[in-house]
C-alpha cells in the first residue's frame, strides 16, 4: 500500500543486469520458468549463491509467457502423479515465499468425457490422484451442467457424459511467475544475463569446464540445461542427441469480455481448453501444429480445429473475437513427460521434454533440478524422469498412451 | 453535426438505430461512430481499469475506446467497434463497461485510486493477508473485468467458411492497391481485390484532394467499377485480411451481413476465408498515431486523419470549434478542409517551430504544444504551451497527428521484424518478411497520394514478373497530390499528469517510466509489466510511441530498444466464424451403418463409437432399465441368436504375392501358414512394442486376405500398412484397400446360429464344411457374400457380410429370423458382457500401454520371425515380471461391486499411489454367473490366481474385497464356439 | 501450409498426416544394437532449419511421403515418394 501513496516511486529494478564473472560455480542455461526456478532454489535450499542464469532474450521471453497458464495436479501414471502433486503444493506457498502475487487461483478444472469408455479412464486417473493425495471429483452430466450451464447439452456432436473435478486445478499469472523467481533469484545473488546465448559447452575428459556464449566464455563447475523447446539444439553443443522433437503448440486469447467460464474446462473429444483471465481475455488452446517446428508461429488448420471444438461444446463463445493468436516451441518427447537427470558428462545436467505441460511444472521442476544439481542425487518426486527409461522401457509414462511418436502426446 | 454537401453518404436515405435505448437518425453508408458524432454524440465508452469517459479515436477497425455492443437476445455482440459498425434501419446499440450508465459509472472511482494500479499493481499488491489473493481480491478484479458481455446463450447466427484461389491477392484499395490490382489484372491475372471498408478506395475517400479531374472518391468508385467489370478479378469489400500463413495462405473475415439486418439460415452473418495465393500486395496503409499529453484521452480528443475522414467521408464535423495539434505537415490539411468546409479552426499547433504553413486563414502557433485539456465527458478546453506560457482555448473538439505508421502488421505474422526509418520516424516492413509479398503504398513508407499510385503499378509489376506474366506495357497515372511528408517527433508532451498512450488498457507515459526505472527494460518486458498494446487494438495507436518513450528512458535510441511486433489476426476474428460449422453436429462427420434406420426405429439409444452411432441396446415394452434389456439380449446369444451390427469394425482387403509376408510382418503371429478359407486371431504392436490393435483376418485366396480391425483403431491400421508396404518394403507386391464401407457385416451368435443361416443361405452349411475359424464365399437369396465362423462371444457364431447396399435388407432379414427363433438384435452393452464373460480384450485393455506380455500373449510373438514391434516389445521394462498383467476379477461377496477404473491392491495396504498394483479396466454384471465380474491389471497377476486383493474407488466410494481369476470366466475349453 | 503431392500436385496441409523424420525409413535389423533401435524409435536430430521427414497423403492417394522442409521457414524444398526414397536407399547400401 505504502508504494501506492508514494506514487510507486520506491520500486526498484527488479532485478540487476550484472556482467557476466568470470566463473560461476554453477551455470543455468535457459532463463524461462524452469531455469528461474532452478537458478533460486539452488540459493534459497542449497545455499549456492554463485551461480548465474544465461538468457539468450530476455527472461521470461520464452514458452513461460506464452502458455495457457493452467495449473493441476491430474496426472495418472506413476511418476507424474507424485511430481506435479509436489509441484503443486509448491504453487499453493508460491506467493507467500517469494513475495510476489503469482496469481494463482484454484479455480477448478474439469476434465470433460464423452463416453462410458472414456469416464473409465477418467476414473482410473482420478483414483490415482486421490492416491497420492490430492483431490478428485467424477461429476456426471448433472454434475457438470450445474458448473457449467453453457455447454451445449442438447445438440452437440459428441454428448457430455460427465467430467473430472479437479478443485484444486486452476491457473496462474504465467509472467509474474517468472518474475517473482527472477526477482527472488536476483535477491539471493544469483547472477541473471539477459542477451547471453549459450553457443557451446566446453567438456574437458568428460567433465563439464564452463559455456561459451554471445558474451565471451564463462567457466562453471556445473551447468544445468534447461532451454525447453531449444534443448536438442544446446544438448547437441555437449554432443548428445536427445529422444525429442519440437513442435509449435498455439493459444489463443479473446478481447476481453465480462467474466463467463469461472472454471477451466477441457474437452475430452478434440484437444480444447478454455479458462477466462482475471482481465476477462477467453484464453485457450487445443493440440500442437503437429509437424516439427521452431517458428514460433501457428498455422491456420489447427486454429481453425481449436474454433471449431469451442464451436461445438459451448456455441456460447461464437462471438467472443480472437484478438491474438502464438505459438510456443514445445520439447515432445516419445512417452510426453519430461526429463530431469544427468548425462554422461560430469557436472551436465538436463532438464527437459516438458512438452506442452511444463508450466505448472515451474516450481517442481526447479526444485527438484537444484536438489539434482546441488547434491548429485536424484529428488524422490523427480526420481522417475530419466533419460534412460526410452532405452530400457522401464517406467514409461505415457499419459496420452498413443506410444513413441513425439507428436502424438 | 452535419455539414452541407460533404461526404459520400446517401442523403437521400435516413436510417434510424438506437444507442443505449436513444433513438438516432443517420443516413446510409454512415457507421455508428459518424452517425453518433453528427447526432452530437461524443461520449461513446468508458476505459478498460480506470473507466475514464471516451470517445472516438478513429475512423477505423484500430479504435480503442468506441467499443459498443450490437444486438439483443442470444445474438448480442460485444466489442464492435462504433467506427466499423455501419447503421442499418432497427439496429440496436449500447455502451459496455459502464454501470450503471455510460454517464455516470460507478466504476470510475477507480481512476481516484490510480495511484495504487499502476503499472505491475497486481504482482506487487493484493497479497497479503494471506489466502486473499483468491478469497477476496481476485473476485473483485474478476468482476470488474472485460469489456462487453457475451449473451450466455448459444450462438443463433450462422457463419460459413470457404476457400479461395488466386495469382495476387491485393489487400487494401486505396491508390496503391486500386493501381496494383488494376495492372495485375489487365495482365490476365487472377486477381482479388480485399478490403476491410465497405466502401473501397482507402484514404481517398477521406481526403479532399483531387486525383485526375475527380476527387478521389470518385476516381476510385471509377476503377472499382473498372474492376468489377473484369473476370478475372474478385473484389472482397467489408473484408479483413486477418493473418498470413505457411505457403501463401491468406485468412480473411468476410462481414457479409453485419450491415444489415439478415439473420438466419442461408444467410451467413460473416465468413472466414482461406486464400490461397501465388503472390500478395500488401496496400495497407498507414495508422496516424496519437501524441500523449496530460489527459489526452477527452471525447473530442482524435487524430487529425480520422477529423478529415468524418468530415470528407461522412459529411460530419466533429465539432463547432476545432483545434488541431500535430508534428507533420499531415496536420495542417485538416485545419484546411474545416476552414474550407467552415468549420471554426480555432487553432493550428504545430510543434515544429520551423513548420511551413501555407494559405492558413486560422490562427497558427508553430513551437507549441497541447499540453492539457479540460473538460468533464467531453472536451471543452484545451491548454497550449508556447515560448510565452501557457494559455486555455475553448475547443469541443482536438484533431492530432503525431505522425503515421505503416501498416505492417501482416509482415510480422510469420516472424518478420520491420525496420526502423528515421525519415519518417516509423517502422517499415521488412523486405522478404513474407515469402512472395510485396508491400506497397503507405505501408511501404509512401506518402504521397502520387507516389502510392505509381508504387501500387510497381508492386504490380513485380509481382507479375514473379508470377511469369507480362506486364501492361505502359499504365497512365492521374495527377494527385504529390507533397512531401515532412515531421519532427513528438512522442510525449513533457508535464505532470498522466498522458495517455494505450487508451483502452489505460497506460501512461509515467507507467512506461516507471517499467523501465524498475528494469523492465526490453520492450516485452515493458509491455507485459504494463500491459500497453495488449488491448483490443493490439497496440496498433500507441505501440510505437511507448517503444519511443522506452528508449528514451532507457537512453538508447529506437532500434536499439527493440522492435514492434504483430501476431495474427490483424484485427480481432468471432470464433464462430473461424469455427463456422461445427456447432452442434457439424463439429465430426457421423458415419452410419446400414442397420442404423431399422436400430433407431427400434429404440436403440444410438452411441458415439470414434465417428460411428452404435447401438446400445435395444429396449421391448416393460422394460425400465438398460440393464433389463442388456441382461435380455445376452440372453438371445447365450441360449438362442443374437443378431449385432459389426460393420463398423475396420475392413481392409490384402491381395498380392507377399501379402501373407506382410501380415507376418505386421502381425506378431504367423499368417503365412494360414490355409485358404481359414481366419486366424492376430495382435498386432506399434514398433515400440505396445499393442496396436487385435484382430481376426481370413484367407480368402492364396494372396488375398481380409483383415479386419477394432472400429477405433481401424484408421490408424490402415496407415501403419501403408506405411511398411510404401516406406519399409516397396519391393513387396502387395496392395491394401479399405472396404470398411463396401461390406456391411453382421454377427450372427448363439447356439441356434447355423440353423438361422441355413434357413437363409442358398446352400447351407454343416460343421464339416465350416468349422470354427472356417471362411469363405456364400450366398444369400442370389446375393454373393462371405461367412466368417468367428465368434466375440465365446458361442457357435459367424459373422456374415454382404455388399453395403444390400445390409438393410439382410439385417432385417437375419432379425426377423432370430426373433422367429426366439432371439433378437443385441447392442453393445451386450456385447460387452459377452465379450467380457470370455476375457476378449478391446481397446479397454490395449489401452495404448499394455504390452502382448501386459494382455498374456507373449507367446503369440513368433520366435520365427522378425515382426514389426518385436525388438522393442523385448525391452526389460516391458517384460518385468512384476508388470500388472491380465486377470479376472470377481468379488469374495457375490453382491460386490467392481468400478472399472478402480486401483487394486493388497488386501492390506493402504490405498495409497506407492501400494497401488493395477488396475481394473473392464466390468459388468454377468447374468450367467449371476454377480458383476471385470477384467484388470495386476502385478504378476497371473500367478495369483484364486488370491484375494482389494479394489479401492475413491471416487465412486467403493471398496470390495476381490478374487483374481483366470479372465476367462465362462466355457474355458472353448466348445461351445466349436460345436 | 500447402505440399506437393507427385501424385496429385500442390495439395492443402489438412490433408497430410506427418509422421516425424524420415530416420524412420532405416529401420534396423531386429538383432542391431539396442542403441541402434534407440536411435531410430526416440532420438531425434530435430535440427532448426532444412530436415527430412515423412508425410502421409492421407486425405488423398495415400501414398508416403518424405519431405525436404524447414522447420523454421516451413518452407518445402522437395517431395518425393517414400518407396521411390526407399528403393535408392536399397540399392545404395
Ligand atoms: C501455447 C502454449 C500453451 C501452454 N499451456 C500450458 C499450460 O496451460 N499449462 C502448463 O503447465 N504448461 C503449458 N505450456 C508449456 C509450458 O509453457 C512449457 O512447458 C514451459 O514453460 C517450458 O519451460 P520453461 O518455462 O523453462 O521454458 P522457456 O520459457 O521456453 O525457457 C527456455 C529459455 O531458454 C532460453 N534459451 C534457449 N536456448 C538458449 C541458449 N542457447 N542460450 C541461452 N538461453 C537459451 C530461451 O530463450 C528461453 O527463455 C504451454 C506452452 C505453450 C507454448
Ligand atoms: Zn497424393
Amino acid at each position: 500500500m505504502r508504494e501506492g501513496l508514494t506514487g510507486n516511486k520506491g520500486w526498484g529494478p527488479h532485478w540487476r543486469n550484472p556482467e557476466p564473472k568470470a566463473e560461476y560455480d554453477a551455470i543455468i542455461i535457459g532463463g524461462g520458468g524452469h531455469g528461474l526456478s532452478t537458478a533460486y532454489y539452488l540459493a534459497k535450499n542449497h545455499g549456492m549463491t554463485n551461480i548465474a542464469v544465461l538468457e539468450k532474450g530476455y527472461l521470461g521471453g520464452g514458452n513461460v509467457g506464452r502458455n495457457t497458464t493452467i495449473v493441476r495436479a491430474n496426472y495418472g501414471q506413476q511418476g507424474n502423479s507424485e511430481f506435479y502433486s509436489h509441484s503443486l503444493k509448491l504453487w499453493e506457498g508460491l506467493e507467500e515465499d517469494l513475495n510476489y502475487n503469482a496469481m494463482h487461483s484454484a479455480r477448478g478444472l474439469i476434465n470433460l468425457f464423452h463416453s462410458d469408455g472414456q469416464r473409465d479412464a477418467f476414473a482410473r486417473r482420478g483414483n490415482m490422484m486421490i492416491n497420492q493425495g490430492d483431490d478428485a471429483e467424477l461429476l456426471d452430466r448433472e454434475g457438470v451442467r450445474h458448473l457449467l450451464p453453457y455447454l451445449d447439452f442438447d445438440n452437440i456432436r459428441f454428448p457430455v457424459y460427465g467430467g473430472l473435478l479437479h478443485r484444486r486445478g486452476g491457473t496462474a499469472r504465467h509472467d509474474a511467475v517468472a518474475w517473482g523467481y527472477a526477482r527472488g533469484a536476483d535477491q539471493r545473488g544469483v547472477d541473471l544475463i539477459q542477451q547471453c546465448e549459450v553457443t557451446g559447452i566446453d567438456i574437458e575428459n568428460g567433465q563439464v569446464r564452463g559455456v561459451q556464449t554471445t558474451r565471451g566464455a564463462i567457466r562453471a563447475k556445473k551447468v544445468g540445461i534447461v532451454v525447453a523447446g531449444r534443448s536438442g539444439q544446446v544438448a547437441a553443443m555437449a554432443g548428445m542427441r536427445l529422444p525429442i522433437e519440437s513442435h509449435v503448440l498455439q493459444a489463443f486469447v479473446t478481447e476481453g469480455l465480462k467474466p463467463v467460464i469461472d472454471h477451466v474446462v477441457s474437452f475430452g473429444m478434440g484437444h480444447f481448453y478454455i479458462s477466462q483471465s482475471d482481465k476477462g481475455g477467453l484464453v485457450f488452446g487445443g493440440d500442437l501444429d503437429f509437424y516439427a517446428s521452431y517458428a514460433s508461429r501457428g498455422n491456420m488448420p489447427m486454429m481453425e480445429h481449436v474454433m471449431e471444438a469451442g464451436m461445438t461444446l459451448m456455441p456460447m463463445i461464437g462471438k467472443a473475437k480472437v484478438l491474438r493468436s502464438w505459438g510456443g516451441i514445445m520439447d515432445m518427447t516419445p512417452d510426453g513427460s519430461p526429463i530431469i537427470d544427468k548425462t554422461d558428462t560430469q557436472g551436465l545436467f538436463i532438464d527437459c521434454g516438458w512438452c506442452y505441460g511444463g508450466f505448472k511444472a515451474v516450481p517442481g521442476s526447479g526444485f527438484s533440478f537444484a536438489h539434482l544439481m546441488a547434491t548429485g542425487e536424484h529428488h524422490a518426486p523427480a526420481a522417475r524422469y530419466r533419460l534412460d527409461r526410452f532405452r530400457t522401457g522401464r517406467g514409461l509414462m505415457d499419459e496420452e498412451a498413443t506410444g513413441s511418436q513425439h507428436n502424438l502426446h | 453535426m452535419r455539414v452541407a454537401g460533404k461526404g459520400v453518404i446517401d442523403r437521400s436515405k435516413a436510417v434510424s438505430f438506437s444507442f443505449d435505448g436513444r433513438r438516432y437518425s443517420g443516413f446510409a453508408g454512415d457507421t455508428v461512430a459518424s452517425a453518433l458524432l453528427a447526432n452530437g454524440v461524443s461520449l461513446m465508452g468508458r476505459s478498460f481499469k480506470y473507466h475514464r469517459p471516451r470517445g472516438v479515436l478513429s475512423a477505423g477497425s484500430e479504435e480503442p475506446n468506441a467499443l459498443i455492443t450490437t444486438g439483443t437476445g442470444a445474438g448480442q455482440e460485444p466489442n464492435v467497434r462504433a467506427t466499423v459498425q455501419e447503421i442499418y434501419e432497427g439496429l440496436v446499440t449500447r455502451s459496455q463497461n459502464a454501470w450503471p450508465s455510460l454517464d455516470f459509472d460507478v466504476m470510475a472511482v477507480n481512476d481516484l485510486a490510480a495511484p495504487f494500479l499502476g503499472a505491475g499493481f497486481y504482482y506487487k499488491t493484493f497479497m497479503w493477508p494471506k489466502r486473499f489473493w483468491e478469497a477476496v481480491y481476485e473476485p473483485v478484479i474478476r468482476k470488474a473485468a472485460g469489456l462487453g458481455a457475451l449473451s450466455g446463450q448459444n450462438n443463433p447466427d450462422t457463419y460459413e467458411r470457404a476457400y479461395a484461389f488466386c495469382d495476387l491477392l491485393v489487400i487494401g484499395a486505396g491508390p496503391a492497391g486500386l493501381m496494383a490490382a488494376l495492372t495485375a489484372a489487365r495482365a490476365g491475372a487472377d486477381v482479388i481485390l480485399a478490403d476491410e471498408d465497405s466502401l473501397m478506395g482507402g484514404r481517398l475517400n477521406a481526403e479532399s484532394g483531387a486525383v485526375g479531374h475527380q476527387s478521389g472518391a470518385v476516381w476510385a468508385a471509377g476503377i472499382v467499377a473498372q474492376l468489377s467489370a473484369m473476370d478475372n478479378v474478385r473484389l472482397m469489400s467489408r473484408t479483413t485480411v486477418t493473418g498470413a500463413y505457411d505457403g501463401g495462405m491468406y485468412g480473411a473475415l468476410e462481414r457479409v451481413n453485419q450491415h444489415t439486418g439478415i439473420r438466419g439460415a442461408g444467410a451467413p452473418l460473416e465468413a472466414f476465408w482461406r486464400i490461397s495465393a501465388r503472390h500478395s500486395i500488401l496496400a495497407a496503409g498507414a495508422l496516424e498515431r496519437p501524441i500523449a499529453f496530460r489527459n489526452n484521452d477527452r471525447p473530442g480528443i482524435m487524430t487529425a486523419g480520422a477529423v478529415r475522414a468524418y468530415l470528407n467521408r461522412w459529411g460530419v464535423a466533429p465539432g463547432k470549434r476545432v483545434a488541431v495539434f500535430g508534428n507533420n505537415d499531415d496536420a495542417h490539411r485538416t485545419a484546411r478542409d474545416l476552414a474550407a468546409a467552415g468549420v471554426h479552426v480555432v487553432a493550428l499547433i504545430d510543434s515544429r517551430p520551423d513548420a511551413v504553413i501555407e494559405g492558413a486563414t486560422f490562427p497558427v502557433f508553430k513551437g507549441a504544444q497541447v499540453c492539457n485539456s479540460g473538460g468533464r465527458k467531453a472536451l471543452e478546453s484545451i491548454t497550449i504551451r508556447t515560448d510565452s506560457g501557457e494559455e486555455a482555448l475553448q475547443v469541443d473538439c482536438l484533431a492530432m497527428s503525431g505522425g503515421w505508421n505503416p501498416t505492417v502488421h501482416l509482415t510480422c505474422h510469420m516472424n518478420g521484424r520491420p525496420s526502423w526509418r528515421e525519415d519518417i520516424q516509423a517502422f517499415v516492413p521488412t523486405p522478404g518478411s513474407i515469402p512472395d509479398m510485396t508491400v506497397a503504398g503507405a505501408c511501404n513508407g509512401v506518402f504521397s497520394t502520387r507516389a502510392c499510385l505509381s508504387d501500387g503499378v510497381e508492386a504490380a509489376r513485380t509481382a507479375l514478373g514473379a508470377l511469369g506474366r507480362k506486364a501492361p506495357a505502359e499504365m497512365a497515372l492521374p495527377e494527385a497530390e504529390d507533397t512531401p511528408y515532412a515531421l519532427s517527433p513528438l512522442w510525449a508532451v513533457a508535464g505532470a499528469g498522466r498522458a495517455w498512450l494505450d487508451f483502452q488498457n489505460d497506460v501512461s507515459v509515467k507507467d512506461i517510466k516507471q517499467a523501465a526505472a524498475e528494469n523492465f527494460s526490453s520492450v516485452e518486458h515493458m509491455k507485459r509489466y504494463t500491459t500497453q498494446g495488449m488491448a483490443t487494438d493490439q497496440g496498433k495507436n500507441s505501440n510505437v510511441a511507448a517503444l519511443a518513450i522506452l528508449a528514451d528512458a532507457t537512453g538508447r535510441g529506437i532500434p536499439q530498444t527493440g522492435t514492434t511486433t504483430f501476431r495474427p489476426p490483424y484485427a480481432p476474428v468471432a470464433i464462430a466464424a473461424m469455427g463456422a460449422g461445427a456447432q452442434g453436429h457439424g463439429f465430426a462427420p457421423e458415419r452410419h451403418t446400414t442397420s442404423h434406420k431399422r436400430s433407431v426405429a427400434m429404440g436403440a439409444p444410438m452411441i458415439e463409437a470414434g465417428l460411428w452411432y452404435r447401438p446400445s441396446y435395444f429396449p421391448k415394452a416393460g422394460e425400465t432399465t438398460w440393464q433389463q434389456s442388456c441382461d435380455r439380449e445376452v440372453g438371445y446369444v447365450r441360449k438362442a441368436v443374437g443378431i449385432c451390427d459389426v460393420s463398423t469394425l475396420g475392413k481392409i482387403d490384402i491381395q498380392g504375392p507377399d501379402a501373407a509376408r506382410l501380415l507376418d510382418f505386421v502381425y506378431t503371429n504367423m499368417f503365412s501358414t494360414l490355409p485358404v478359407g481359414r481366419v486366424r486371431y492376430g495382435v498386432m504392436l506399434r514398433e515400440d512394442g505396445t499393442v496396436m490393435d487385435d484382430g481376426t483376418t481370413a484367407r480368402l485366396g492364396a494372396e488375398h486376405f481380409v483383415m479386419t480391425t477394432t472400429t477405433a483403431a481401424a484408421g490408424n491400421v490402415m496407415r501403419h500398412l501403408e506405411f511398411v508396404c510404401q516406406a519399409l518394403h516397396p519391393e513387396w507386391e502387395v496392395s491394401c484397400t479399405s472396404v470398411t464401407e463396401q461390406w456391411a457385416q453382421f454377427a450372427v451368435a448363439g447356439p441356434m446360429a447355423r440353423a438361422l443361416l441355413n434357413g437363409m443361405l442358398d446352400k447351407p452349411i454343416d460343421n464339416e464344411s465350416w468349422p470354427f475359424m472356417a471362411c469363405g464365399d456364400v450366398q444369400l437369396g442370389g446375393v454373393a457374400g462371405r461367412l466368417f465362423r468367428i465368434s466375440f462371444s465365446g458361442e457357435h457364431a459367424y459373422e456374415i457380410a454382404v455388399p453395403s447396399r444390400y445390409g438393410a435388407a439382410a439385417f432385417d432379414a437375419l432379425l426377423g429370423r432370430a426373433e422367429q427363433m426366439g432371439g433378437g438384435a443385441y447392442g453393445m452393452e451386450a456385447l460387452n458382457v459377452l465379450r467380457i464373460e470370455k476375457g476378449f480384450i478391446t481397446h479397454a485393455e490395449i489401452e495404448g500401454r499394455a504390452t502382448a506380455f501386459d494382455i498374456g500373449m507373449a507367446r503369440m510373438i513368433s520366435a520365427k520371425k522378425d515382426c514389426i514391434g518385436k525388438t522393442m516389445a523385448a525391452r526389460p521394462g516391458l517384460v518385468d515380471a512384476l508388470r500388472p498383467q491380465l486377470v479376472g476379477l470377481k468379488p469374495v461377496e457375490p453382491g460386490g461391486r467392481l468400478t472399472a477404473g478402480a486401483h487394486l491392491f493388497e488386501r492390506e495396504a493402504p490405498a495409497i499411489r506407492e501400494n497401488s498394483k493395477g488396475h481394473v479396466s473392464s466390468v459388468c454384471y454377468s447374468p450367467e454367473l449371476g454377480m458383476m465380474i471385470g477384467l484388470g491389471f495386476f502385478a504378476a497377476g497371473p500367478a495369483r490366481h484364486a488370491e484375494v486383493i482389494r479394489l479401492v474407488d475413491h471416487l465412486r466410494k467403493v471398496e470390495t474385497e476381490v478374487e483374481i481369476c483366470h479372465p476367462v470366466f465362462l466355457d474355458p475349453q472353448g466348445e461351445r464356439a466349436r460345436g | 501450409m500447402r505440399i506437393e503431392c507427385p501424385m496429385c500436385g500442390s495439395r492443402d496441409r489438412r490433408e497430410f498426416y506427418y509422421q516425424g523424420a524420415a530416420v524412420m525409413l532405416a529401420r534396423p535389423d531386429p538383432q542391431a544394437h539396442e542403441a541402434d533401435w534407440e536411435a531410430y524409435l526416440h532420438l531425434r536430430e530435430n535440427p532448426a532449419g532444412p530436415t527430412r521427414e515423412l508425410w502421409q497423403h492421407d486425405g488423398g492417394c495415400g501414398a508416403w511421403l518424405v519431405v525436404t522442409r524447414d522447420t523454421v521457414s516451413h518452407q518445402i524444398s522437395d517431395t518425393q515418394l517414400a518407396a521411390d526414397v526407399k528403393r535408392a536407399m536399397g540399392k545404395a547400401s
